[in-house]
């Protein structure tokens, strides 16, 4: 698995560690970031403070970071993340639909995660496929060439 | 078959999602199953037609296959790599005429195509510095370290008219000799490896087939420039080109192309990683600088420009992916070449990503000034299902669309701005009489407010507002002065913005404004979508 699980006591060793890994200076900000949400699937909140005293910036300075970038997450995610790509070759070809598909199959709506932390639905600008428009990914997978019988085929499958 | 023959797959992102992985894996385990010593396995990065993807070549005949599964894998090795008998039914079939091409040279999407940008993509092994080198790679940057000082490169550069992949179309040359000419302890070079504009992949494509052409022309601008460092800033949406770029890094330290001393000229480069976090407006260079240096990617105004200060308050030049790519080839090729190829301003080849209503998505590349209709027609096979043409999108959210009426529109710099759009990155989406003009302009209203980060007041309200008006239209509930309030904003966004996110953005609403005024009118006075994709609007068929 390299999601953990929601409710895991979040190891704040571990994330001063990281902290000092990628050197403790203000400008490592951003990868000491993507590390943590690498290994703990998001940043957890009691994570801010943290960094901010070992990078000796304010806690607003990393909150603004975190808040500014689209790919970072203060809250875990599903153990499945769909993404929908939304870029313009994949509009033009109906992505919009599938969205709407998956939204309404799943009971959620777009960045949000369903109760039993199962799927996360999340939208992409463009990720660079745009040939196969228009593209889902699940996981690491991307989906090619979708439409919304592929789509039901995997509501049905119990998603991928 | 007596000759040795290599059989490639491709295992860029695009075929690998047609499982091309499995076809790798399965074509080594059946060629060793047969015991064909003649023949070699091995993989390419993007061959820019993944539309037909998986996609398998086969060396040096030049035998291209298309839509390759794993289940084809035995009846490939049986009866073409054992028995020499190419299995015609998975060649490429005309969608014109129908008939199958064996050839990767005879196909018309690649016949008609200028590469010099994408060379070597979908021909070298990426992961392999090896290939690259023996595809004549780093010859250039042994030749711009040892035999030439960094003002001889910048010349060479100016004379080949080279100008910036990356949107803006600053002529190269110019920009690195004020890079060199500003004095500094410490200088930078970036490559902006950002692709943001949603519907181009071709920054994806260079990087997954032939990083190290990106590579070497980074520290050609960096030993030109006068720069020890230089960093990748690459959008996180593309993990495979990450990865590949750090194994061609560290191969290309390992054979001291990297590091102190490079090839015993005395000159050292250093090149460094950043990853970006899911922000368009980081591929504008104050912003990617900021962003780099960890904090909100938020642009700042210019003057200073990154030429004076930059990335840590160091003069910075920054470069896209394709303009660096092209730097070898220049150099290895020789100005005069370059400068041969393309119109009168707009030298060398533009690679521009297909997509949309067309039959033949993909990577494309041709000479500057090449016609629309050639690049629509005679390489993208036309558009499916008899359906007509009605326009084209170039230059994503910052450009505007050019109507089928102008089927003769030479492809260059000048002549896209002329008619409203710019050539941006070279995202190209052809649309069919199927598609709304106004929610394709709502469409990318709603990707830039999205995007816009708010810092200065015309492009955070104006893009909410303007992007009201278009919703309101596409519903049905347009009011009759929405067409001149949209021009007013516009014009309002455009000039006071403060950096080209804003400048640009309302470049869409404007053009289809001019070309397609009629499709607003009737979605305003009639309550009707002419194109029958506005759902609210929509007929009962
Ligand atoms: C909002 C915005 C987004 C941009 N995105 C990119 C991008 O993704 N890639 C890129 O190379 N240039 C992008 N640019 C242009 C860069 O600011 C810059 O002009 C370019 O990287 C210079 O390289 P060049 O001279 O080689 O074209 C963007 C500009 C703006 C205003
Ligand atoms: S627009 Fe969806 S992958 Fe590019």
């Amino acid at each position: 698995m390299d999601k953990p699980a929601a409710s895991k006591v979040i190891n704040m060793e571990r994330i001063r560690e990281i902290v000092m890994e990628c050197g403790g200076h203000k400008w490592a900000l951003i990868p000491v970031i993507q590390k943590i949400q690498n290994e703990f699937g998001y940043i957890p909140p009691e994570a801010i403070h943290v960094i901010a005293i070992g990078l000796k910036i304010f806690p607003s300075q990393v909150q603004g970071v975190i808040s500014f970038y689209a790919q970072f997450y203060t809250k875990p995610r599903g153990r499945q993340v769909i993404t929908v790509c939304r870029g313009t070759a994949c509009h033009v070809r109906g992505g919009e639909s599938l969205l709407e598909m998956l939204e309404n199959g799943l009971g959620i709506k777009e960045g949000e995660t369903t109760a039993d932390m199962e799927y996360s639905l999340e939208t992409v600008a463009c990720i660079g496929v745009c040939a196969l428009a228009p593209n889902v990914v699940i996981g690491k997978e991307v989906y090619g060439k979708m439409d919304t019988q592929k789509i039901e085929q995997l509501l049905k499958k119990g998603e991928a | 078959m007596q000759n040795r023959s290599t059989i490639f797959v491709c295992q860029g992102t695009g075929c690998l999602s047609s499982k091309s992985g499995l076809v790798y894996e399965e074509l080594k385990a059946e060629v060793a199953k047969l015991g064909l010593s003649n023949v070699d396995v091995d993989f390419t990065g993007c061959h820019g037609f993944c539309e037909k993807g998986g996609i398998v070549v086969v060396e040096p005949e030049g035998i291209f296959y298309t839509h390759v599964k794993v289940e084809d894998v035995p009846e490939i090795a049986g009866s073409h790599l054992k028995d020499g008998k190419p299995v015609e039914r998975l060649f490429y079939h005309d969608p014109a005429t129908g008939k199958a091409v064996s050839y990767y040279r005879d196909i018309n999407f690649y016949k008609k195509q200028r590469r010099v940008i994408l060379y070597n993509c979908g021909h070298i092994n990426p992961e392999k510095i090896d290939h690259y080198i023996a595809a004549g790679g780093y010859r250039a940057l042994n030749k711009v370290l040892l035999e030439m000082a960094p003002q001889q490169v910048i010349d060479e550069i100016k004379k080949s008219g080279l100008r910036g992949r990356g949107g803006a179309g600053f002529p190269t040359g110019r920009k690195w000799e004020f890079g060199r000419n500003t004095y500094s302890d410490k200088k930078y070079v970036v490559c902006n490896a950002d692709e943001g504009d949603p519907g181009a992949f071709m920054d994806r494509s260079v990087l997954e087939a032939d990083p190290h052409a990106a590579i070497e022309g980074l520290i050609i601008a960096g030993y030109a420039i006068g720069a020890n460092d230089g960093y990748f800033y690459i959008r996180a949406e593309y993990p495979l080109a990450v990865k590949r770029l750090y194994i061609a890094i560290e191969q290309a330290r390992e054979r001291g192309l990297l590091g102190k001393n490079i090839l015993g000229s005395g000159f050292d480069f250093e090149i460094h990683m950043k990853e970006g976090a899911g922000a368009f407006v980081c591929g504008e260079e104050t912003a990617l600088i900021a962003s780099i240096q960890s904090q909100r990617g938020m642009p700042r105004p210019r003057p200073p420009y990154p030429a004076q200060s930059g990335l840590f308050g160091k003069p910075t030049t920054i470069n896209n992916v394709k303009t660096l790519a092209s730097v070898p080839r220049i150099i290895d090729r020789g100005a005069d070449w370059f400068a041969g190829i393309g119109s009168e301003k707009s030298k060398g080849t533009t690679v521009l990503a297909l997509s949309g209503k067309i039959l033949n998505s993909g990577l494309v590349e041709v000479p500057m000034g090449t016609s629309l209709s050639t690049i629509i027609f005679d390489i993208g096979g036309g558009i499916p299902d008899g359906k007509r043409l009605k326009a084209v999108q170039t230059g994503g959210p910052s450009g505007g669309c050019i109507p089928a009426r102008f089927p003769d529109t030479p492809v260059d710099y000048e002549t896209l701005t002329l008619l409203g759009s710019i050539m941006g990155s070279g995202g190209m989406v052809v649309m069919d009489e199927t598609t709304c003009m106004v929610e394709v302009a709502r469409y990318f209203l709603s990707f830039t407010q999205a995007e816009s980060c708010g810092k200065c007041v015309p492009c955070r309200l104006g893009t909410k507002q303007m992007l009201e008006i278009l919703t309101r239209i596409t519903k049905g509930k347009g009011k009759e002065n929405d067409i001149a309030t949209l021009y007013e904003i516009a014009r309002t966004v455009k000039e006071c913005s403060l950096c080209g996110l804003g400048q640009t953005c309302p470049n869409p609403v404007l053009s289809t404004l001019s070309y397609f005024r009629d499709e607003y009118e009737a979605h305003i006075k009639k309550k009707k979508c002419p194109a029958n994709q506005c759902r609210p609007l929509r007929r009962k068929v």
